[in-house]
């Protein structure tokens, strides 16, 4: 069991796609301007990368070592345009909301990088798992990204979920004449969001590091007294 | 003592493996083409009906379903790209009749000149001149900004923004005065905002000129039929 603690943990925070691997920045910034619309791109990357490590773990014994990556671009491709598919078919009130953004999710190389890195060497189960919480990992971080970007930017949160749940609608925390902060919309906003998110992630690591090198400290002196004795 | 190497052994060696390694790929290609394109064959027949759904939707947006009785999608005519309409591609119109007469002419339109890119829009014109609404289709303008062009993301809920244009001709506002209040015309736009609304009102104001000036020729043509430009 614990092998999946450490994938839960890995994908969640250690390991996180963007905060510790910077990977998948293109569709990040490009949908995070606002909470609904980032947590639609995660959604649906969730489902991709779940079947994308869980085709690829059932497949690895066929795939040659030399040609992995060429297939896993093809494997990859071929599950998004097929999810995209079916989404535009079955689900078709969905898809008129996160419909542009499937396509997007091939631009994201954590799904190749997971891919390469964990579902061509382990089973299934543990695969498709670390699939989810991988994506998991990535819809929190993006999800708090639209939120901030959201809130500075034009003073709401949620805008926007009447796409999805057509009896809400978004909240206008800031008072309605809030001018709106231009930079925190654009482009250039997500980086400085983002760049801020990355620091205080370090600085938690830091700390936690530095607590752990505290306590070794604290607990070397006595076997070093009894040696000495 | 090590074995000499035979050379030709080696290098058929190689080879089997090229061999073998290009055909896994092409079969990875070939299986994962094959689900691709079942997919496509399977899903086509309901993409396409929902794509006409979306269609029959926007359509009834700007033009009321109560205000013609023919079968709007089998009297449509074609488009060639025109610049009036900022199209670059074909286009589709569509004619609404009531007891024959003609009622409107729905037709898909387009501004070059948004902030960050075209603006998509489709417009609803009645046979007396009147632009009767206008819709926006697709943007990328500014999220909580230029976006109000689009009356689902317009704060204003009870009376959006683009609503402005409906029931408008050039009999109530004249063609110099179809701009927005900064360029010294008639309508409204959002302070710091202007270049989207601009953009719409002035493609809006093209497109009224357009069809009137070419409304009888329009709907004279036969169903099915494609308008060519009339050469000056």
């Amino acid at each position: 069991m614990s092998i999946y603690k450490d994938i839960a943990w890995n994908g969640l925070w250690k390991q996180n796609s963007i905060l510790a691997q910077l990977l998948g920045l293109c569709p990040l910034l490009a949908v995070s301007s606002t909470m609904v619309n980032a947590v639609s791109l995660g959604l649906a990357t969730i489902l991709v990368m779940m079947l994308a490590n869980f085709a690829i773990s059932a497949l690895r014994a066929l795939i040659p070592y030399e040609i992995r990556i060429p297939v896993f671009v093809l494997i990859i491709a071929a599950l998004v345009t097929v999810v995209d598919l079916a989404f535009n078919a079955f689900l078709h009130d969905l898809y008129l909301v996160l419909g542009i953004f499937i396509p997007l999710i091939v631009t994201n190389c954590i799904v190749l990088a997971r891919v390469e890195a964990f579902a061509a060497k382990n089973g299934l189960r543990a695969s498709t798992f670390d699939g989810l919480m991988m994506g998991i990992g990535f819809v929190w971080v993006i999800a708090l990204l639209g939120a901030v970007r959201e809130f500075i930017g034009q003073g709401t949160v949620f805008s926007g979920i009447e796409m999805i749940f057509p009896t809400l609608s978004g909240i206008q925390v800031l008072p309605e004449s809030y001018p709106g902060f231009l930079v925190a919309i654009l482009p250039p906003g997500a980086f400085f969001v983002l760049g801020l998110l990355i620091a205080g992630r370090n600085w938690l690591e830091a700390r936690a590091n530095q607590r752990l090198r505290d306590k070794r400290l604290h607990e070397q002196p006595p076997p070093a007294a009894t040696a000495a004795a | 003592m090590s074995e000499p190497v035979d050379v030709d052994t080696r290098d058929s060696g190689a080879l089997r493996i090229s061999v073998r390694t290009a055909g896994i790929m092409l079969a990875f290609t070939l299986v994962f083409t094959a689900l691709m394109a079942g997919t496509y064959k399977a899903t086509a027949p309901m993409v396409a009906a929902s794509a006409l759904a979306e269609k029959l939707r926007l359509i009834g947006e700007v033009l009321p379903a109560g205000s013609y009785d023919n079968n709007l999608m089998a009297d449509a005519i074609s488009l060639p790209p025109t610049k009036a309409l900022g199209l670059d591609d074909e286009s589709r119109l569509w004619r609404a009749r009531r007891n024959g007469a003609p009622a409107a002419l729905v037709l898909e339109a387009a501004a070059a000149d948004g902030y960050s890119g075209r603006i998509g829009l489709i417009v609803a014109v009645g046979a007396d001149g009147r632009l009767i609404a206008l819709r926006v289709t697709s943007h990328k303008e500014t999220p909580g900004l230029g976006d109000y062009i689009d009356p689902k993301k317009d704060r204003n809920k009870s009376k959006p923004w683009i609503t402005q244009f409906a029931n408008l001709g050039f009999d109530s506002v004249p063609r110099e005065k179809w701009r927005v209040k900064k360029d010294g015309g008639h309508f409204d736009q959002m302070t710091g905002a202007t270049i989207s609304a601009r953009a719409v009102t002035n493609a809006s104001g093209r497109v009224l000129a357009w069809t009137m000036e070419n409304r009888e020729r329009l709907f004279a043509l036969p169903a099915d039929g494609r308008y060519e430009e009339s050469k000056p």
